[in-house]
């Protein structure tokens, strides 16, 4: 941008147009809006529809600047939020311009006559767009003397979203953002004139993983959340920004918290990552690190009452390492960090296991993993990043094609579905979906509604569960000829682990096509992990095992002995377990692993009733502190400070948020227990591991071969049998997400999804429950008729009843039995109706918050301790 | 001529323009709707004429002829046309309005009533002319008798092979659509509309993009009103020639004023633009039962009003404007003195106020604010205060709304303040000092905060 106080006779650069705001010339690019050009000078026009990321409204009518064209006055004063610059055009703000001024003022009146004097007890009050804009550009008095509209005080839209149409100013962010950005246009303007309201209908409340972001878009306090709605005023929160914990999207956040308290969380701005949103689990899944049931001790098991007790450090760190040596000097120890970890506390993992219990027996991969897999990641994954030729989220925005395979985006990565979404939207990305059924996420990244004309892009490509890898080298020739188009991205998700044969057709499709691979898991952690080490074959860096090189220079960073680090490939996660079950390994460390979430649950708990010691690092009590012979107490991520890499590789760094919790990062414990086993690891602080990795540096020789495995074709289902297709849903039993009822009420109900055909041959009617079986027992769950293939039956991973690793001890892509059930299901409805949440009439009387917002469906208390990690 | 005519005196009033029917010309022929009448009576001669023609020549045609806009805007149909791409990529689609909800008009329906097949036939030429092969009549959806006689109509000339697929054997394929909207103004407003055919809330579009470039479901698409599309068989009958020697040099061609109110006779009444109020009156039969004309709208509620200072005002697109009113719809709502303009005012306010959208602030709250004043006005609770925030609220809703509605919802009053000001003054002295509290002002509010005026009868009789 060019500010010059005289006439500019400099060029004006190519794109560019040259106009005068008050004044001053300024070149601005063909198409920005007056309002942004404006911004960018400093002159900010006032404004309450505008949004940058949102299509231009012109309905608050706030932004009213005076505009000439060609020299000729336009006989109005015009929208600055809707009109683009041109050559020549002379622009007269608020700050030259009495006509402009005046309408704002005009309109600033208008928006106030009908607003309530809730500012001293309204959530947005102190930080309130309308507030503000009233104080500087408004009247000191009103002329309004008759009576106000009114409304019933907040009804609620969803169980976590209420709605105040009084302070409502219909600025349409909300819809605009539901409807063009999550695609879930649950919310709409009913009614017109003064009436207008927002409103949902009648049989659907607002169902959307991303309802959050609108409170935080709203510019009044029309919008707030059950769940911080009166808690605090903004004045008094301190907000420190952060990275979210969930999942590999990595979005930054904003913490508001007060008294050692978190209040609230926020999406934070990062253009390249999030840009301004998040998803609810983010925003609202935080109250697990205050669980009354947190561990603030170390603990350890009584030998008299075989009851954990409580503990000093110093006897906790003394019997765990006293335990670990001897585990390890027996028949050796593995080590389970799971998937949440940062890269920092995994280094301190990787470390450990290497240097003080002497071992390659480590795997975070607490989900279901195949040994193509960790060649997979080892081949292509680790090492790579945004700088150096990674797919980004930018890359898929401007991909021509992006096929997703064995992934559901909006489930598993929510950030990657809206920048899927976004691109397709724009009309230039197909994305195509490589899966079972047109869940909400396909069809949302697919079949774009709203202004203009549907957009449909891509496609979903249905094939059996399981049968991915097999359809991925036999794509439609239409796909195929799409993926050949420079820039475009294959994405392949957690499940893939699943499916034999799937990373290595992925890496042959790839090199033929030419698209790039992003692999996306869903755990926050696990990324990092990937470069951390935290795999039976992987040192730190990416530097092999197997490498002699790679490990001398390894052995000298870590200041040890040439030949000290362990030179065998370790176990994996089930191998580990196995090991642990059968007695061939004595010993086990433990992070953050649930057994549900593991392909084996019962083989888990076997593992950990049967090793001779077992030290958990833990939160809270879980299926391992269960078992534990030492339990340690760690920090959650908002006390401690670290990175995460998200699925891109991008480094996402954070401070603590909250201070002198006395609370220790993982890390931290681990460098304690292994000073008392005579190991000095110098992980004391994130920090200090930080400096290591850097100095440490990544591997620079030659990349292990990429996997080969040959794709069997899927089993055939026989009669009463199907092929079980099954993925996580983004709000389910994980217990990240305990303590948040209004959250839980969000959530998809559970059902079973079959074809018609398959319901059909079954003799299911619609809704009726259906049982599904596998080798560790059965579930049964309200049924749907979904289109999809024959023979298959979809579950959701770990939502209410259907713990499906648990229940029936297999996975995605595996056989299961069917049978129509008889008894109603009790814990689940069919998918419409039905939600607990489902808020009264919305032009009825005020709901009571507590009344309306009880704990919503899909999960129930006792899903605390088993409900899996997330 | 009426006394009130009389009154004002005008020799200009002897040498009047006759009624020049065109589009009225059947409407009075005995089942005047039907096709066979229809064809009788010159009916679909046009179109076989067209047909012959290039899209281009008849877009020409149009221009030449200088047909404006008769759904209130006047803009010239042959320029519109002509945005329309010459390249069919995406279909191309003609929309009829015929939604006509501007208070007071009342010429649309009665030509769909009495003469649907020529809308049908310009609807024909008009598509033919901008490559459309798809045809909406949008209409308002209280006129159900009119729908009826619409979608009559339509199955008859499907019938006769003037629609469908190759009509007249000329390789041209049009269907027609008649669609009912839910009886909403805005939905008049061309953006409006077709999001309300697509089906969605009916709410003014953010122009551009235009409908010619992006119209209906995102297609290039041309908006007209039914008298505009109406005449357009005529114009390729009587050529460009012909249709300009009615009416002015830049608002050529006949037009239907509709004239409702105090006179003797009121209804539709087919005349050159330009046509004067005494000259129409004349023809109306003049002021019912001879009580003195005291403001007219010329073209609607949205067109400030005239006083009997108007009377030889011509009644065409320039003339209007230049009289500091708009031509409109030419719906001419007369009244006489027996009624008070506060009252009117506020009636008409409160039409705004039921009919405003609500998608931009000014006109949501502006209307919602202005009618309450009047309310309180006519309620004898208004103070000389009250009518200088009125006008400055006007202000701040002209031109700062999003749509033309808000435009339209401040004339009668800035006008009824313009010309009688003192009607509203003596509202206010009757308040006697005696405002009512906010209290007691809360007290007779109902659920949505609003107080009734007081007996809108009496208030008018009260002059
Ligand atoms: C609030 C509002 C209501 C309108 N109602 C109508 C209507 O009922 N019928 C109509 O033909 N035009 C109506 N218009 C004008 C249309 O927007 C549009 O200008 C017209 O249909 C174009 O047709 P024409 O060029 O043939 O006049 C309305 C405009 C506004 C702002
Ligand atoms: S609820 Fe908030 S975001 Fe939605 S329209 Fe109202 S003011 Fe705007
Ligand atoms: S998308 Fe993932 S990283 Fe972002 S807020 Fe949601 S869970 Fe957190
Ligand atoms: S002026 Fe605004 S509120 Fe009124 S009808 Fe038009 S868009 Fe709707
Ligand atoms: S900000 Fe421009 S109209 Fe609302």
């Amino acid at each position: 941008m060019t500010v010059a106080p005289e006439a500019d006779t400099r060029p004006v650069p190519e794109g560019h147009v040259r106009l005068t705001i008050d004044g001053v010339e300024v070149d601005a690019p063909e198409g920005e809006l007056l309002i942004r050009t404006a911004e960018r000078m400093g002159i900010v026009i006032p404004r309450f529809c505008d949004h940058p990321l949102l299509d231009p409204a012109g309905a608050c009518r706030q932004c009213l600047v005076e505009v000439e064209v060609n020299g000729r006055a336009m006989p109005k004063p015009q929208a600055s939020c809707t009109m683009t610059v041109s050559s020549g055009m002379v622009v007269k703000t608020q700050r030259t311009s009495q006509v402009a001024d005046k309408a704002q003022q005009g309109v600033m009146e208008l928006l106030l006559i009908n607003h309530p004097l809730d500012c001293p007890v309204c959530d947005k009050g102190g930080e309130c767009p309308l507030q503000n804009q009233a104080l500087k550009h408004g009247r000191s008095d009103s002329r309004f003397r008759d009576s106000k509209r009114t409304f019933a005080k907040p009804v609620s839209i969803s169980s976590q979203i209420l709605l105040d149409r009084e302070r409502c100013v219909l600025c349409q962010r909300c819809t605009r953002f539901s409807k063009q950005i999550a695609g879930d246009p649950f919310i709409e303007l009913l009614e017109r004139g003064a009436l207008q309201q927002i409103g949902i209908a009648e049989q659907q409340p607002f169902q959307s993983y991303f309802s959050g972001n609108t409170i935080q878009i709203c510019p009044v306090g029309a919008l707030t959340s059950a769940d911080y709605r009166f808690r605090s005023r903004p004045f008094d929160l301190v907000s420190t920004p952060g990275v979210c914990e969930h999942c590999s999207s990595g979005c930054a956040q904003r913490t508001d918290w007060r008294r050692g308290r978190v209040m609230r969380r926020l999406a934070g701005e990062d253009p390249e990552v999030n840009e301004e949103w998040n998803c609810d689990k983010g925003r609202f899944a935080f109250h697990y690190a205050t669980a009354t049931d947190r561990f603030t001790r170390p603990m350890v098991r009584d030998a008299a009452t075989g009851q954990l007790r409580d503990s000093s450090w110093t006897e906790a760190l003394r019997i765990a390492a006293d335990g670990l040596m001897a585990a390890r000097d027996s028949r050796g120890a593995g080590v389970l960090p799971g998937g949440r970890l940062t890269v920092e506390d995994a280094y301190a993992y990787s470390k450990f296991a290497r240097m003080a219990l002497g071992t390659n027996d480590i795997d975070h991969r607490a989900r279901a993993h195949s040994t193509e897999e960790l060649d997979f990641l080892a081949s292509t994954v680790v090492g790579t990043g945004p700088g150096d030729g990674a797919v980004t989220y930018a890359d898929l925005e401007s991909a021509p094609t992006v096929l997703c395979a064995a992934f559901e985006p909006e489930e598993e990565s929510p950030i990657v579905f809206l920048r899927l979404r976004k691109a397709a939207r724009k009309g230039h990305t197909k994305v195509f979906h490589l899966g079972q059924w047109d869940s909400p996420g396909v069809e949302k990244t697919v079949d774009i509604v709203g202004s203009g004309s549907p957009i449909h892009s891509g496609g979903l490509l249905p094939c059996p569960p399981g049968g991915e890898a097999e359809m991925l080298q036999e794509l439609p020739a239409e796909v195929d000829e799409a993926l050949c188009r420079a820039g475009s991205i294959l994405v392949l998700g957690e499940r893939a682990a699943r499916v034999p044969g799937l990373y290595s057709a992925a890496v042959r499709v790839a090199e033929r096509t030419g698209a790039r691979i992003a692999w996306i898991p869903r755990r926050a952690g696990e990324r990092g992990a990937v470069e951390a080490g935290t795999l039976p074959t992987l040192l730190p860096g990416g530097r092999p095992v197997a490498d002699a090189a790679a490990r001398a220079d390894l052995e000298q960073t870590w200041g040890l002995e040439r030949g000290a680090l362990p030179v065998a490939p370790g176990r994996d996660v089930d191998g580990i377990l196995a090991a642990a079950a059968s007695g061939e390994l004595s010993g086990l460390l433990v992070g953050g692993v649930d057994p549900n979430d593991l392909p084996d649950p019962g083989l888990a708990e076997q593992a950990l009733r049967s090793a001779e010691f077992v030290v958990s690092l833990e939160l809270r009590p879980s299926a391992a502190t269960e078992h534990a012979d030492v339990v340690l107490p760690i920090a959650p991520t908002v006390e401690k400070s670290g990175t995460f890499l998200n699925w891109e590789g991008r480094a996402r760094e954070f401070g603590s948020t909250i201070e002198r919790t006395g609370a220790v990062p993982d890390c931290r414990v681990l460098d304690t227990l292994a000073v008392e086993m005579d190991v000095d690891l110098f992980t004391q602080t994130p920090a200090a591991v930080s400096g290591e990795i850097g100095r440490l540096g990544s591997y620079s020789g030659r990349r292990p071969q990429a996997p080969r495995v040959a794709a069997p074709s899927p089993p055939r289902p026989g009669p009463g049998q199907a092929l079980l297709a099954t993925w996580r849903q983004l709000l389910d039993n994980g217990s990240l997400q305990d303590g948040e009822p209004h959250l839980a009420g969000t959530a998809r109900p559970p059902v079973a999804r079959l074809s018609a055909g398959t319901a059909g041959r079954l003799g299911l009617a619609e809704h009726q429950p259906v049982t599904v079986s596998g080798p560790a027992g059965a579930l049964t769950l309200a049924s749907e008729i979904t289109e999809m293939p024959d023979g298959v039956v979809w579950l959701p991973g770990n939502s209410g009843p259907s713990r499906v690793n648990r229940e029936l001890g297999v996975g995605h892509g595996a056989l299961v039995e069917l049978a129509a059930a008889e008894a109603p299901s009790t814990s689940a409805g069919p998918s419409t109706g039905d939600n607990p949440a489902r808020p009264d009439n919305p032009a009825g009387a005020a709901t009571q918050l507590g009344s309306s917002t009880g704990p919503g469906g899909g999960r129930t208390d006792d899903s605390r301790t088993d409900g899996g990690e997330g | 001529m009426t006394e009130a005519n009389a009154q004002q005196g005008s020799p200009a009033s002897r040498e009047t323009a006759p009624l020049t029917p065109v589009l009225t010309r059947r409407w009075l022929s005995p089942e005047s709707w039907t096709l066979s009448t229809y064809e009788q009576l010159e009916g679909y001669t046009a179109l076989r004429t067209a047909l012959r023609a290039d899209p281009d020549q008849l877009v020409e045609l149009v221009k030449s002829a200088g047909l404006r806009g008769r759904g209130g805007a006047g803009f010239p149909a042959g320029v519109k046309w002509g945005f329309m791409p010459k390249e069919p990529s995406k279909p191309h689609y003609l929309v009829i309005n015929a939604d006509e909800g501007e208070p007071g008009t009342c010429k649309d329906v009665p030509l769909m009533m009495a003469d649907p097949h020529s809308l049908i036939e310009g609807c024909i030429i008009a598509s033919y002319a901008m490559r459309a092969n798809h045809c909406m009549i949008y209409v308002r959806g209280e006129a159900l008798h009119c729908v009826r006689r619409l979608h009559h109509a339509v199955r008859e000339a499907y019938d006769a092979g003037y629609l469908g697929t190759n009509v007249l054997g000329s390789g041209f394929d049009l269907d027609i659509v008649v669609h009912a909207g839910a009886g909403a103004y805005i939905c008049g407003e061309e953006t409006a509309l077709l999001d309300s055919l697509e089906g969605k809330r009916g709410q003014p579009r953010l122009k551009p993009p235009f409908p010619a470039q992006a119209g209906l479901y995102s297609c290039p698409t041309t908006v007209n009103n039914v008298e505009t599309i109406a005449s357009v068989p005529y114009i390729v009958n009587g050529g460009s020639d012909w249709f300009r020697a009615m009416g002015r040099e830049k608002s050529p061609g006949p037009k239907i004023y509709s004239i409702s109110g105090h006179v003797e006779n009121p209804g539709q009444y087919e005349a050159p633009l330009g046509t004067t109020l005494r000259e129409l009156l004349e023809l109306a039969g003049g002021m019912k039962d001879g009580i003195p004309l005291k403001f007219w709208t010329p073209g609607g509620s949205s067109t400030p009003l005239f006083t009997a200072d108007h009377l030889d005002v011509p009644l065409d697109f320039e003339g209007a404007t230049e009289a500091g009113s708009m031509l409109g719809t030419t719906a001419l709502m007369i009244f006489n003195e027996t009624v008070s303009v506060p009252w009117a005012v506020m009636k008409w306010t409160q039409f705004y106020e039921h009919e405003s959208c609500g998608k931009c602030t000014p006109c949501r709250e502006g209307c919602f604010w202005l009618a309450q004043v009047l309310e309180r006005m006519v309620d004898g609770r208004g103070t000389e205060e009250d009518i200088d925030t009125l006008l400055d609220v006007c202000d701040n809703i002209l031109g700062r709304s999003f749509c033309a509605l808000g435009d339209g919802a401040v004339s009668p009053i800035t006008s009824g303040i313009k010309y009688f000001r003192e009607e509203f003054l003596a509202l206010c002295d009757r308040n006697e000092g005696a405002r009512g509290t906010q209290d007691e002002r809360d007290d007779k509010a109902g659920e949505h905060g609003r107080s009734q005026a007081g007996d809108p009868a009496l208030a008018g009789a009260a002059r």
